[in-house]
């Protein structure tokens, strides 16, 4: 229940922030929601000597468009996103998802890019982040770098983000018009992390799938972009075959750890389902 | 005889008595955040106890080395047991005849047990000295099957017990049994099976489950080392009893000894035992001279506080091929953890199992239950169970289900056929029960027309023959008998002290008054329905008769608020103190009112002449004379104290049906309707009890659907944190159907039975009757709980009926 | 470590206090405070006991450092009542018996308190989902969804007199 003791640091500026993370190196830990890092350290599984709070830093909120992208501050809380009516209007995916996300208290502090950066394969944005095609805004003491989703993710609590870089904003492309969307996750209750999840934006040309970007959430050391699962879709109309094939071939990339939300089988045989619902309620909405 | 008038409504009215939908007394601190929880208690100079556990469940400990956290800033002590030895508490005595640890003894028996502990001047420092003790352990194997802990090569468990073949409930033919009980006529059941043209058997598992209230265990030790008096504040759903054993076991006389119930956040059989985190507080006070507080996290009191099932049972019965019982009989092999810790009456190892026999008229019945020990927690009688009574129920109705699916017989209807019918109460049960009121066929009637049962039949039926269904639907019926209010002193003890109950009440000159209990509330509303008992009987609005209970240096013996035994036991104390005050009353008023005593009538509030109400007394007028004009030879004052022994349990009963919808996809189960009748006798306050039966429909349903305690190969707890053991939130939890039956008990003063524990006890088995149900089609008889998505999906996987 | 010093409003109050860093916000406010209506069930940050208003959201206290809450305002359930006269949440919460151990109830009050401002006219899935961050052992919520309906329409009543 309590923390060991630690050092805390409140920068106001990223480069502020950068500095500190610079000589302070790995003895210091970023603090975005601290809904991750918190009950790790009160359970004591995590013991930095520092804390760099990231919460007092205005340039990585807010949310606003870039042409025909939107660009989110790295720590933009969930309940932010859900109530932003630019990604309502542009990237519903990310307006929507975030309710499935923990609960209401945790969502005023959880961020997008903690989630992100995390590199825990139970949360949710990483699959939604591939799925929409972002790029993730890094800033290190080197100066800005950006980094697609695809390329992001590389094992188990392993990023591309280096130990003394930050995340500092996520960059989505609007969505066309016509494009269809969903996130389904499946839970043991409100709050919990996915049993297993499927994240699917695409597009119908003439009733054939046009576009299609499909991502999974908890079945795997990252999230997984199911590119085999795409290409089953792609050029395809959407049907009870064409639907059983983009699951078969999402399942046999599936790699999850059993656990008390189930076995191997049993996440994989859900991450197919998830994909199914994901993929229909995607095609309803490509009005 | 007059209907009564506009005036007598209205006095009836203000009473806010016995029936009435009283809002609460307590909500006004709970809704200021002014509650007064044990963790909200500040004494000067407090310190703070954290524990040091074990990471293992089977191990000699090699080595304890305080040093280190004895350099750790703001701790002032660490004790183990060597610390304890010359006090001789290391060790103590359980509640079920056995010993436990207090800290451990040269070897730890199960994962998290007690091993040290860190005192602190703040909890930061405390955990960061937990941190610093350095434990070295030699693991040994560990045994988690009760099964093959009976193996004659298992390893022993208890070394402390060896050479002992004798235990506190008999004979122990194995270094890891702890006894064997049973019930009932053997030679008769054994007969009726061997001649029966239908039998049916089953294995059934209970699983291990926790009843975490919100609120963890904790408590504020304070010796004075002046006055040489120990007051300890604690979450304690029995203070008296505790306040006993404490006594013996520290030596300090028991008038010297002070047990604080404050308000307790939850307790459900939780709260009941004596963990190694009181005695070590209380040992340290003492030792220190300073108040010492200790609160223990989340994880710990999932992992090492009383557990509750861990069952085995294999269940059978006989019957006639038109599906009337001929016979019981069910043998359990039930799994005690590491020390026998149960919170039973002594006299009861398997509590009172043997109920199991349901609301059915069987003629013959036997059961044995045999405990072992395993490394695991100690406990097994929690988590409203009403001593064992949940197993009892679960093992009865699943099995009535079975009988009704190998017959092809309708499940309500089999009931209905076997049911102890109205007119039989009392009823002896083959058990030795002797049920005291019920009408088990009205309620069935009642609960059936109002979910149109034919009608959810022939749903299901076309349900399930549409191939395209992505649902099944499954309907669970259970027909409950509970037994509660434990209990006649002749049977039921805790550690040799009867398990009556008590209540004294006071009235004060003008007109209000104060009544204490032996009874202590977690939640149930005390304060409020004790006191309309009272209001009633006496004609004091229930507003001005203050309700206390749980400080053991006010409050008369009492055995404490577990197994639904308030109402039963302290109701009854209530209504008979409030009887012996009302009989000094009429003297008084005839007094006044210069009568004889048979020239009164009582009416609501009041005495009055016979045939001439204008010359009347209220009760609050006769509080004021009697502190200054009582009839000679009586003396001043107007209070009462009652101590109540009941001659019999009670025997509430209910009758709940649920309607489940089964995702063949996921294994996903969503409760579409649950139905409960409850009939807990005289009602004293419907929004109390309607509250109670949400609680705990609610529990059942986190049982049923998703709690569990795994444990790995070796030994370790998974699934410990909310994370995983199954609270359900707002979002999970089914809408509840309420309803009721009254029937009195005869033998109780109001007739009242209690009911907390029955939606516990009812709703679980219904859940499973529900799930089993949307397969019976296919054959199956059996679901092992939870039915988490997960469970539920192997078996629609197993019967080629998932999608 | 070193404290800091940590300045915030609490309930209205101006609060200024050296605490180390690691120092959580409930233990701030129970322990320093003696605010101890803000509980404790878990170290997981799943149960919402400890539930209480920050800057105008609901935040778990038991996962929030107390030096986080420099330059805030902090309410808690000893703030909700005005002058004596108890918030519509309170009442609606004693009125619809929507508490029975009292345990979760300060948590439950604040996040029901916030949740009527986002959400002022909540249908019984969005009162259920909304407040999905807070446990109950004792009532089933049942009656809770009951008193936080109660306690929006005495809100709306009371604006509409207020208009």
């Amino acid at each position: 229940m309590i923390p060991p003791s630690f050092d805390y640091h409140a920068p106001k500026t990223v480069g502020e922030a950068l500095g500190l993370l610079g000589s302070l190196g790995s003895d210091a830990k970023l603090l975005a929601g601290g809904h991750s890092l918190l009950p790790m350290m009160k359970l004591r599984f995590a013991q930095p000597a520092h804390l760099i709070d990231l919460n007092r830093i205005p340039e990585l909120r807010g949310i606003c468009e870039d042409g025909n992208d939107v660009v989110i501050g790295a720590m933009t809380s969930e309940n932010e996103l859900i109530a932003s009516p630019v990604l309502r209007a542009k990237v519903p995916l990310l307006a929507e998802a975030p309710k499935l996300i923990a609960d209401p208290q945790v969502r005023n502090r959880g961020t997008i890019g903690g989630d992100i950066a995390h590199g825990d394969p139970g949360n949710d944005h990483p699959a939604l982040s591939l799925a929409l095609d972002a790029t993730l805004h890094i800033e290190g003491r080197g100066g800005r770098r950006s980094v697609k989703a695809d390329d992001f993710y590389l094992g188990l609590y392993t990023t591309a983000l280096a130990e003394d870089e930050i995340l500092t904003a996520i960059r989505v492309p609007a969505f066309a018009h016509g494009t269809g969307w969903a996130y389904e996750k499946l839970k043991r209750k409100t709050g919990d992390w996915a049993t297993a999840g499927a994240a699917v934006v695409l597009r119908l040309n003439g009733g054939l799938v046009s576009h299609v970007r499909i991502a999974l959430t908890n079945v795997a050391p990252t999230a997984l972009r199911a590119h085999d699962a795409e290409k089953a879709l792609l050029g395809q109309a959407i049907t009870p075959a064409t639907l059983q094939a983009a699951a078969d071939a999402a399942m046999a990339i599936c790699d999850p750890a059993a656990d008390l939300r189930g076995n191997e089988d049993y996440k994989t045989a859900m991450a197919g389902q998830m994909l199914k619902r994901a993929i229909q309620a995607a095609a309803a909405r490509c009005a | 005889m007059n209907a009564p008038d506009k005036d007598a409504l209205d006095r009836m009215a203000a009473l806010q008595g016995l029936g009435d939908a009283r809002l609460r007394k307590e909500d006004a601190r709970f809704i200021q955040g002014k509650g007064n929880y044990v963790d909200d208690i500040k004494l000067p100079g407090m310190l703070h106890m954290d524990i040091v556990r074990s990471p293992v469940a089977h191990a000699r400990i090699k080595k304890i080395d305080k040093s280190e956290a004895l350099k750790v800033p703001g701790v002032v002590a660490v004790l183990t047991a060597d610390d304890l030895k010359p006090l001789k508490l290391h060790w103590m005595p359980t509640l079920a005849g056995d010993v436990a640890a207090v800290l451990a003894d040269e070897k730890v028996h199960f994962q998290m047990q007690e091993v040290a502990v860190v005192i602190a001047e703040d909890r930061y420092a405390a955990a960061d000295g937990v941190e610093a003790v350095q434990v070295e352990y030699e693991e040994l194997p560990v045994v988690l099957d009760p099964f093959e802990a009976l193996k004659p090569d298992a390893p022993v468990l208890r070394e402390d017990l060896a050479g002992k073949t004798t235990g506190a409930h008999g004979p122990r033919d194995h270094h890891n049994h702890i006894f064997t009980w049973d019930a009932g006529d053997k030679a008769a059941t054994d007969a009726a099976f061997a001649s029966a043209p239908v039998t049916v058997k089953e294995n059934i598992f209970y699983p291990r489950v926790h009843p975490c209230p919100l609120e963890t265990c904790g408590a504020v030790a304070s010796f004075d080392p002046v006055r040489g008096e120990l007051t300890t504040y604690m979450t304690s759903q029995a203070p008296h009893v505790v306040r006993t054993v404490v006594s013996l076991l520290s030596g300090i006389p028991e008038s010297k000894v002070r047990i604080v119930s404050p308000d307790i956040g939850g307790g459900f059989g939780n709260k009941v035992g004596v963990y190694p985190g009181y005695v070590c507080a209380i040992v340290s006070s003492i030792v220190l001279g300073r108040p010492v507080k200790w609160i223990e996290d989340r994880i710990e009191n999932i992992s090492s506080t009383a557990f509750a099932r861990d069952y085995h049972m294999e269940g059978e019965l006989a019957a006639t091929p038109d599906g009337r019982i001929l016979a019981l009989r069910t043998h359990v092999v039930a799994d005690h953890g590491a020390f026998d810790a149960c919170a039973d009456p002594t006299k009861f190892p398997a509590g009172l199992f043997h109920i199991c026999s349901g609301s059915y008229d069987i003629p013959a019945a036997y059961a044995q239950v045999k405990g072992v020990y395993t490394n695991k927690a100690p406990g097994g009688v929690a988590y409203r169970c009403s001593f064992r009574v949940t197993e009892a129920v679960y093992l009865i109705e699943r099995m009535v289900d079975v009988l009704a699916q190998k017959l092809g017989m309708d499940k309500a209807e089999i009931r209905a056929k076997n049911f102890v019918k109205k007119e039989q109460f009392p009823y002896r049960s083959a058990f030795g029960f002797e049920y005291d009121s019920g009408d088990y066929h009205t309620a069935l009637t009642k609960v059936l027309d109002a979910v149109d049962y034919k009608a959810l039949r022939a749903e299901q039926a076309a349900r399930r023959a549409d191939p395209n269904a992505t649902h099944l639907m499954g309907i669970g019926l259970v027909t409950f008998t509970e037994v509660v209010g434990a209990g006649p002193s002749k049977m039921c003890d805790i550690l040799g002290v009867g398990m009556f109950d008590s209540c004294e009440i006071r009235i004060h000159p003008t007109g209000s008054a104060i009544a204490r209990m032996g009874t202590i509330t977690q939640g149930q509303g005390h304060q409020t329905t004790y006191a309309q008992i009272i209001a009633t009987e006496l004609g004091i609005p229930s507003e001005v008769i203050q309700v206390e209970e749980g400080d053991t240096s006010t409050a008369p013996y009492g055995l404490g608020t577990y197994g639904s035994r308030s109402t039963p036991v302290a109701g009854a104390a209530i209504a008979l103190a409030a009887r012996k005050i009302h009989a000094k009353a009429r003297k008084i008023a005839a007094h006044l009112l210069e009568v004889g005593e048979a020239d009164l009538d009582w009416e609501i509030d009041r005495f009055h002449v016979k045939g001439d109400p204008a010359r009347h007394k209220t009760m609050k007028d006769i509080a004021w004379a009697a502190y200054n004009n009582v009839p000679a030879g009586l003396e001043m004052g107007l209070e009462a104290v009652h101590y109540y022994d009941p001659p019999n349990f009670t025997y509430p009963f209910g009758i709940y049906l649920a309607v489940v919808d089964i995702d063949r996809a996921t294994g996903e189960t969503k409760v579409r309707r649950f139905y409960a009748l409850d009939d807990c006798g005289t009602r004293i306050n419907p929004m109390i009890i309607e509250g109670q039966i949400h609680g705990g429909l609610t529990e059942g349903f986190a049982v049923a659907m998703g709690q569990q305690m795994p444990f790995d190969a070796q030994g370790n707890l998974l699934g410990n944190t909310l994370m995983d053991y199954f609270l359900p939130t707002f979002v999970e939890t089914p809408h509840w159907e309420t309803d009721h039956t009254v029937t009195p008990s005869p033998h109780h003063p109001i007739g009242a039975k209690g009911v907390a524990e029955s939606p516990h006890v009812g709703s679980i088995p219904t859940f499973t009757s529900a799930v089993v149900d949307a397969f019976a089609h296919v054959g199956v008889t059996q679901m092992t709980m939870p039915h988490s998505a997960f469970n539920v999906w192997k078996t629609l996987k197993a019967t080629g009926l998932a999608l | 470590m070193a404290k800091k010093f940590v300045a915030m409003k609490v309930n209205g109050k101006a609060v200024e206090e050296a605490v180390e860093p690691r120092t959580l916000l409930i233990h701030f406010l129970r322990e320093k405070l003696n605010l101890t209506g803000a509980h404790i069930g878990c170290e997981t940050s799943h149960c919402g006991a400890c539930t209480v208003d920050i800057d105008g959201a609901s935040v778990k206290s038991c996962t929030h450092l107390a030096v986080q809450c420099e330059g805030s305002q902090v309410l808690t359930v000893e703030g909700l009542a005005n002058a004596g006269v108890l918030h519509a949440v309170q009442e609606g919460f004693y009125k619809e018996h929507g508490l029975q151990c009292g345990f979760c109830t300060p948590g439950m009050l604040m996040r029901a308190y916030r949740f009527l401002q986002e959400n002022p006219n909540p249908t019984e899935a969005e009162i259920r989902a909304g407040m999905a961050g807070n446990l109950c052992r004792c009532t089933g919520y049942q009656n809770i969804v009951k008193a936080v309906q109660y306690a929006a329409a005495k809100l709306q009543q009371d604006q509409k007199v207020a208009a």
